[in-house]
């Protein structure tokens, strides 16, 4: 079986049952405060490393090329408020427009 | 007519938010497939996976060439916020059997959210903003799904299409509406710095796994 089917059908399975082992076990000891606040500090570490790693890395070397200038315009997007449709459309457009001239 | 009041704000609320994730749904199809899935494990992804944060996770992780272990534990530590909605959830719903399953399953960000926020006006209203966000967002998020992966594999060289950045720029627009302070900020920088510096020398999909610790330690410290 290819990593993208392990990859596909494991995640599937755990997220699952992420979600009902929430429905079923008793809540006191997933309230506490701390707990709570490593849960949502995870995702702002992993998304943050995730888009770092997508914009500056090809096969574990470091690289800067178009994919820079599509996600800075994505930057700008974002501090101008623009909406989820804007901030992806204007940073593909940017860097197909790069990845055509350079 | 106090009730069918009610009822209007939860649907409008709930369908609102189901087509606005449905504009994430085509990023992630696209993403998907410029990140080497099939059309098939993408709608997979959607249906069973239902998470759109994890399913982002793990074709990233493996589109930058990380093994199916570590895209899977990205993805589920995505996933864990997931389980404490459950629980949040479970004592309102009161749903047992083949009903919890699905309850379960729904339990998302955005159905949570609406539910929550429909509290204050009644009980009736939080369970229906639950139900009906839970089943218009994994609705419209597996259509347009398909047709995101469709759409990128009929691009052919994703590249040319941007969609190397789009990916990236879809992550930031998730995670830039949780930057609340500075300590999130910083959080952010720390995380981008040390996955940068680890992926010359560390496997690919650990420098992004690894950040997961450096929150703990965050969370820990304060």
């Amino acid at each position: 079986m290819s990593s993208f089917w392990i990859a596909t059908i494991g995640t599937s399975v755990i997220a699952f049952a992420l979600k009902y082992s929430g429905h079923s076990i008793p809540q006191r000891w997933l309230e506490r405060p701390k707990i709570q606040r490593i849960n949502a500090l995870i995702p702002i570490a992993l998304l943050s490393a995730l888009v770092a790693v997508q914009t500056f890395t090809e096969k574990s070397k470091l690289m800067i090329d178009h994919r820079l200038a599509g996600v800075s315009v994505a930057v700008i997007a974002l501090l101008l408020k623009a909406p989820f449709p804007v901030v992806v459309l204007s940073a593909a457009i940017t860097s197909a427009a790069m990845y055509h001239w350079f | 007519m106090r009730v069918s009041r009610v009822e209007t704000i939860t649907v409008r609320d709930s369908l609102s938010l189901s087509l606005t994730v449905g504009a994430y749904g085509i990023a992630f199809g696209a993403a998907s497939v410029a990140n080497g899935f099939s059309v098939l494990q993408s709608c997979l992804l959607s249906l069973l996976t239902f998470s759109g944060a994890s399913q982002f996770a793990v074709v990233g992780v493996l589109g930058a060439g990380g093994s199916a272990i570590s895209a899977i534990a990205t993805a589920s530590l995505l996933g864990v916020r997931n389980g404490l909605y459950g629980v949040i959830m479970a004592p309102r719903l009161k749903v047992r059997g083949f009903k919890r399953i699905i309850a379960a399953q729904i339990t998302i960000d955005e159905s949570t959210a609406v539910a929550l926020g429909s509290e204050k006006r009644n009980d009736d209203a939080m369970r229906h903003g639950f139900w009906l966000t839970g089943f218009g967002v994994f609705l419209f998020w597996n259509l347009f799904t398909l047709a995101g992966a469709l759409g990128a594999q009929a691009m052919g060289d994703t590249r040319a299409w941007g969609l190397d950045s789009a990916v990236p720029a879809a992550f930031l627009a998730l995670v830039w509406p949780r930057l609340e302070n500075n300590r999130d900020r910083a959080l952010a920088i720390a995380s981008i710095v040390f996955a940068l510096a680890m992926t010359p020398i560390l496997p690919a999909g650990l420098p992004i796994i690894a950040t997961a610790f450096i929150a703990i330690a965050v969370g820990l410290r304060r």
